[in-house]
């Protein structure tokens, strides 16, 4: 497998990527797709049975993916995707799983915003039947970025039967960079969509609602969000999921933090046939005055779906901190225990790297302090 | 080891504890009796340190240095720990993260430890989330046998707990006390809640308190202060203020 091939960056760039979880090593990745900016450095992967391709050359080779693109998400949903599905030049990249394949080590997609306004892409990620995929998704901006930028991305998902997506994706923009992901997914018969998002440092404003379809019997999605907000950041975020067929099953999780920042935690489970069973949960500490606003939605039309929801936003809780004083922890060291263990969710079916990736997050913005 | 000289509390505008004086030296056990509501759990938290509890008056004074003002973890180093009634529960943080964090030495044996005490399965648990009575104890005993303090606390060590896990709890309990080494030679001291005294079996006590209205009314031989509470109940004790 070959060394990505990355244009010169900077100590902090790189610290940057990797705090995305982008490994330029490849240690631990089965394949890469690097986008910098508008240009595509690297697409390839060592795995055999995936493919990695940028769109253009996916669009050419598979006669225009006409079953996949702008098949879940429609162009002309938003402003956002209308600008998307108007390039000329589209970017980004399609991964495919064939038949049967399974990657151990996750693909890793490095999305980099350095210089330009605005980073479009359009992917398109097709798990095709019996198949298992794992993707890390690190989307970061460089230390040059100074006016700010924005990034439109559109990721279209089709998890067939039988098959598996992990998605995780871990956001390291900054104070200036405004981000808008438009994705959605179909899930077939007893297919498993995971999505995980991981944001603990600053952005601008990231707004962000992907839907999974669980179109299949026995199909599964499960959510996860760990976020933290800054002064000057405003999330808006939220997911979906749609159960349609018999078995079909979600759970949507968010632990949100705001230390003076803003958060919008959306959430919608929508029951629309019998046998189906839907958990949505959103709980938010304000460590500092900002705003945690949970919108949980269930949606139930038919006898027999099952949904449920929790939300809870509050603050610590001073005898769980002197609990852990009186066991002779500070007081910093028992606010950061608790926060630690507030934002630990272990994802089921999540493999161990990626696991680590997430945690490793969450590591960096204890050592600041949180 | 310890020694409480007129101490008040109040919680919020209540006062709670008034004139306590309490002196338990190095080696002993002391055991604090009382009906429920007379101010037990209240004194114990206040000598951990916890901050709801405010102290108006007197001091605390540990291994000779005086302790009243100091933040709760500045008592822990210095030897303080305590077996709670009903500890919170911390949604997320695992058991085993814990007592790593709370591991002073760093080289305690934590997966064995657990085992000593049946715990080992929880350890990826989250702390005391779904715990039974006995779970909770022998967490929290757990918990107290990586801080090895040197004056350990117990509120009700027996409360929700089978037979067979009073005889675990209060074995260990017994070794964090050393009480399986001679009486000269023991270092650690207690001060023990009990309503059933189930937990005296094992402990060995030297001496005991009864607290009402939250005052110290009387001391003696535990064994017997129990035995009369038994057959009297505590409407003596609550009538003692007026003699």
């Amino acid at each position: 497998m070959s060394q990505p091939v990355i244009p010169e960056l900077s100590k902090a760039d790189q610290n940057r990527l990797a705090q995305s979880g982008i490994d330029l090593t490849m240690k631990n990745r089965c394949g890469s797709y690097l986008q910098m900016d508008q240009d595509i450095v690297h697409a390839e992967c060592g795995q055999e049975g995936i493919e990695i391709l940028s769109y253009k050359k996916a669009m050419e080779k598979y006669n225009g993916l006409k079953e996949y693109a702008w098949n879940v998400v429609s162009p002309e949903k938003d402003e956002i995707t209308k600008y998307v599905a108007a390039q000329k030049e589209p970017k980004g990249y399609v991964i495919i799983a064939h038949k049967g394949s399974n990657n151990i080590f996750p693909i890793q997609a490095c999305l980099f915003l350095g210089r330009e306004q605005i980073q479009h892409v359009h992917n398109i990620i097709i798990a095709e039947e019996g198949s298992e995929l794992h993707i890390i998704s690190g989307c970061t901006s460089g230390e040059h970025v100074g006016e700010g930028g924005a990034h439109y991305g559109v990721s279209e998902f089709y998890v067939k039967k039988n098959a598996k997506i992990s998605f995780t994706m871990i956001h390291n923009w900054s104070e200036n960079i405004e981000v808008y992901p438009r994705s959605a997914s179909i899930v077939e018969e007893n297919g498993i969509f995971l999505s995980n998002y991981v944001c603990m440092q600053p952005v601008k404003k990231v707004q962000m609602y992907p839907t999974a379809n669980l179109t299949g019997a026995n199909s599964v999605a499960r959510f996860s969000s760990i976020v933290i907000s800054t002064p000057g950041s405003h999330m808006d975020l939220g997911s979906r999921a749609v159960l349609e067929a018999p078995g079909a099953s979600a759970e949507l999780i968010t632990r949100a933090i705001t230390k003076g920042g803003t958060i919008i935690s959306r959430g919608h489970i929508n029951g629309k046939v019998a046998g189906t069973r839907g958990h949505l949960e959103c709980k938010g500490l304000i460590l500092q005055d900002g705003v945690i606003y949970a919108i949980p939605e269930i949606e139930g039309s038919v006898v027999g779906t099952e949904l449920s929801h929790e939300a809870a936003v509050g603050k610590l809780a001073r005898d769980e901190i002197e609990y852990l004083m009186s066991r002779g922890l500070d007081e910093d060291e028992a606010t950061a225990t608790i926060i630690r263990g507030f934002l630990d969710v272990k994802i089921s079916g999540l493999p161990e790297a990626l696991q680590q990736q997430i945690d490793a997050s969450v590591d960096v913005a204890e050592k600041a302090g949180f | 080891m310890l020694h409480i000289e007129h101490l008040h509390v109040n919680v919020g505008d209540k006062e709670v504890l008034r004139d306590i004086n309490l002196h338990i030296n190095e080696g002993e056990t002391h055991v604090l009796l009382g009906p429920n509501g007379s101010g037990k759990t209240t004194l114990l938290m206040t000598i951990m340190g916890f901050t709801n509890y405010t102290i108006t008056g007197g001091k605390i004074l540990f291994k000779g240095e005086d302790v009243t003002t100091m933040h709760a973890h500045e008592r822990a180093k210095r030897g303080i720990g305590m077996l709670f009634q009903r500890p919170p529960t911390i949604s997320g943080l695992k058991l085993g993260k814990m007592l790593t964090a709370i591991s002073r030495t760093k080289k305690e044996n934590i997966p064995e430890l657990a085992k000593s005490v049946h715990m080992d399965k929880f350890l990826e648990r989250d702390i005391n989330k779904g715990f039974s009575g006995g779970e909770i104890k022998r967490s929290e005993v757990l918990q107290l046998m990586i801080q090895n303090p040197d004056f350990v606390m117990l509120d009700e060590p027996e409360s929700g707990v089978d037979l067979e896990n009073i005889s675990l709890i209060g074995t260990t309990i017994g070794a964090l006390l050393e009480k399986d080494k001679h009486l000269a030679k023991r270092k650690k001291s207690g001060l023990v809640i009990t309503h059933t005294g189930y937990i005296l079996d094992y402990l060995d006590a030297d001496k005991g308190h009864v607290m009402c209205d939250g005052q110290i009314r009387c001391h003696g031989n535990p064994r017997e202060i129990l035995k009369d509470i038994k057959q009297r109940g505590y409407k003596e004790c609550l009538e003692c203020r007026n003699q």
